[in-house]
């Protein structure tokens, strides 16, 4: 069932179109890509859902349910433009968002606790902002926008500003938060971290869905009906009426071929023949990667 | 609701704790106490030095004794002394200046100097002048040869203040005092001016911050920002009345505790005779008047004013005081918060204050006139135009308004500053997710017209 539902939504700004008609459907427990080259209506999109700003048309649905103002209460908001109040001490600046999104003190306290030492930021509590790497802050705001246990979790770029061990480390938190029970959508423009994250994605371009659905099912839907071959050793072969060489390359004593096939033809019948060439070490069916469709695509409607 | 309080509670507690504020907040009413309590010490004092003058008449002895000595200065007289001899001595021998008063005095009076090596204060000179001005009439007077003229002139010596006494349409009869009628409006349309615009552009200045911070994002994800734009606002509106209410304390406390200890020292009835004879003009100390016959006259004379200042219309004041305060600190706050919802950082802020900051100063401008005119149609449009009414009203009010016109300029307040924090709230829900587009008035107007 969709946790969170857009149908149809428009947004126009004056005279410029930031969404037109865009519908998204993010599953339960989902990690849902938002992608989209910079301006596409990502941003828009989020603060609609996020209910900072309203849409022209369309319904949004939560759990089902018509959105209402009081469901920001179990939303979580990691936003692009992101920043505390500088002169700040981290500890009470925590708690003040925490109240803002109805915890009570002693609630907010208890798990400020509990996430400073989990992220290792226990010892800053009483430090201002300003004293603060861009990491740590990032940290903070992080914890901001998990600890009243939202059931929609937006990030938009998270990992912006964190160092690869601390990345790894907010990865790791954002699966174990899907694990309990959270629902996130996740925009980004790095696309390692959609194939590594997302479940599912929407790809919008100016201002209209252009691609979505499973990460999966759209790599295999772009797959060309390439296969990446690898030998042992110094191999070559040719391309025979079954299938076209694209590139060949040696590497570590390896060689690896790129083929295409010509036509709907059984893998087992290439391989009876490759296999004369030389040792095989692999076979496997070349799935383009999320950056390559993200370019294939966009360059393609230009 | 509950999320406004929590907006509002740091608005206020992040002010509240800030150095900046709590210096200000000691060291401002104990400048004022200093200036209240010093000024007419210093005023009376001068320098605080005794200083002996020696005067020299050419030629005659008319002014022999007439200036009489006081707490800081000794008049002597000496006789068979050349000007120009004591010219080069004079510091030497121990005096401070001579006076030299040449025989042509009593038909020239410029025929008079003072030499001295330094400037003399101001007290010292009217001191001399007045003494020798009573001397010239007096012996003007003499050559036309009246009986008993020493009897007369004590006769018709007066003093002269005028009582004003004000009959309001039902007939009753108010003593006023135009006096204490212009510090009110003076004080109370400076003090409406200072609140709307210290504390309004702070407002301005914390949108700024959190846009530029880029915290604002964070938060309207989770309160709306009519709430963030409100809680702001009144948070910072306590904390000026909270500054208010402890300068007005502190200076009070500072003024008594200054008065006992240091007034204490000195003979207190002589020094607060010779603040108000310093105040008003050196007239009374000479012609005869003993300093014990001062003493009640200007008692009667305080106690006057205190009357008179209790005759104004307190409860009005206050009422009206609240009201505009009020209103007019939200409506200019919110055109605030607007500007800085609007720009990316301060300096930006130049193009917009401007047309909001006329009509203030404006205001105040008008204020000002209205202390020598309370009833030009200048001021009565100005106490009903919403942009300048709570300023201008309230130094208007003193002076008696009628009602029908309070009415009037409080509804056309109201209805105005509803508008206005109606529109700047529009704006500013606009503004401040704008970044690195600089803003136009044109660029505002097409927010106001945006939907949710």
């Amino acid at each position: 069932m969709a946790l969170f539902e857009a149908k149809n939504v428009t947004k126009q700004y004056g005279n410029q179109l930031a969404l037109d008609n865009v519908s998204i459907s993010v599953p339960e427990q989902c990690i849902y890509g938002l992608l989209g080259p910079n301006g596409a209506g990502k941003t828009t999109l989020i603060r609609i859902i996020n209910q900072i700003t309203g849409p022209d048309s369309g319904e949004l649905f939560l759990n089902g349910k018509k959105l209402m103002p009081d469901d920001v209460q179990v939303i979580g908001y990691l936003p692009e433009e992101r920043g505390l109040y500088k002169k700040m001490k981290i500890g009470e600046q925590a708690l003040y968002f925490a109240q803002l999104k109805g915890l009570s003190r002693a609630e907010a306290m208890k798990r400020l606790k509990y996430w400073f030492n989990k992220l290792d930021i226990i010892d800053w509590w009483g430090k201002k902002v300003e004293e603060l790497s861009k990491g740590m802050q990032q940290k903070v705001q992080f914890i901001i926008t998990v600890l009243h246990e939202p059931k929609l979790l937006i990030f938009d770029e998270p990992f912006t500003g964190f160092d690869p061990l601390n990345t790894n480390i907010v990865k790791n938190e954002i699966l174990f938060l899907r694990e309990r029970g959270a629902t996130i959508i996740f925009s980004t423009h790095n696309m390692e971290s959609v194939e590594e994250l997302c479940d599912n994605i929407t790809l919008i371009d100016k201002a209209k869905t252009i691609l979505e659905g499973s990460v999966d099912e759209i790599r295999s839907q772009w797959a060309a009906n390439e296969y990446d071959l690898v030998f042992d050793g110094d191999v070559k072969i040719e391309g025979n009426g079954q299938y076209n060489i694209l590139n060949q390359h040696k590497d570590n004593n390896k060689s690896i071929i790129r083929m295409r096939m010509t036509g709907n033809i059984n893998t087992n019948d290439i391989l009876q023949t490759v296999m004369k060439s030389g040792n095989i070490i692999s076979f496997n069916p070349a799935l383009p990667s999320m950056n390559e469709i993200f370019i294939r695509v966009i360059e393609a409607r230009n | 609701m509950n999320k406004i309080s929590v907006i509002i509670k740091r608005e206020y507690v992040s002010r509240v704790r800030k150095k900046s504020f709590i210096i200000m907040t000691i060291l401002a009413p104990l400048l004022m106490a200093a200036l209240v309590v010093l000024l007419p010490l210093l005023m009376m004092n001068q320098d605080g030095d005794f200083k002996k003058i020696a005067v020299i008449e050419n030629n005659s002895d008319l002014f022999k004794g007439v200036i009489k000595n006081t707490k800081d200065a000794e008049y002597v007289y000496l006789e068979n002394t050349k000007v120009d001899d004591l010219k080069k001595t004079f510091e030497k021998a121990g005096y401070y200046g001579i006076l030299y008063i040449s025989p042509e005095l009593v038909n020239t009076p410029n025929a008079i100097q003072l030499i001295s090596k330094q400037q003399p204060p101001i007290g010292l000179l009217q001191h001399i002048e007045s003494s020798l001005k009573k001397e010239i009439e007096r012996q003007k007077l003499l050559s036309y040869k009246i009986d008993n003229l020493d009897e007369i002139m004590k006769n018709i010596e007066t003093n002269v203040s005028i009582q004003t006494i004000k009959i309001d349409e039902s007939g009753s009869v108010k003593e006023t005092s135009t006096g204490i009628a212009m510090g009110l409006a003076y004080i109370l349309g400076l003090l409406m001016y200072m609140l709307v615009f210290i504390f309004g552009a702070q407002v301005m200045r914390g949108v700024i911050e959190e846009k530029t911070s880029r915290v604002v994002e964070v938060i309207i994800s989770s309160v709306k920002p009519l709430q963030l734009m409100m809680g702001k606002i009144v948070g910072i509106a306590l904390v000026g009345l909270t500054q208010f209410l402890i300068w007005i304390f502190l200076t009070m406390a500072t003024v008594t505790v200054l008065k006992t200890t240091i007034l204490q020292k000195s003979d207190p009835t002589e020094i607060t005779q010779s603040v108000s004879q310093n105040l008003m003009s050196g007239d009374q100390q000479v012609a005869g008047t003993t300093q014990t016959a001062d003493i009640s006259p200007q008692l009667a004379e305080f106690s006057k004013m205190f009357d008179n200042a209790m005759n104004q219309p307190w409860g009005l004041i206050i009422i009206c005081f609240i009201f505009y305060f009020i209103t007019g600190y939200f409506l200019y706050a919110s055109v605030f918060a607007a500007i800085g919802s609007a720009v990316d950082n301060e300096t930006e802020t130049q193009q917009f204050m401007l047309p909001v900051t006329i009509p203030i100063i404006l205001a105040l401008m008008v204020a000002i006139a209205t202390m020598q005119n309370p009833e030009s149609s200048v001021s009565f449009w100005c106490s009903m135009i919403p942009l300048t009414s709570p300023i201008v009203m309230m130094a208007r009010i003193p002076f008696g308004v009628p009602y029908w016109q309070i009415a009037v300029s409080m509804v056309l307040m109201l209805v105005t500053f509803m508008g206005f924090v109606w529109m700047a709230a529009k704006v500013y829900r606009t503004g401040i997710l704008m970044y690195g587009k600089k803003t136009s008035w044109k660029e505002m107007w097409k927010w106001l017209r945006y939907s949710g």
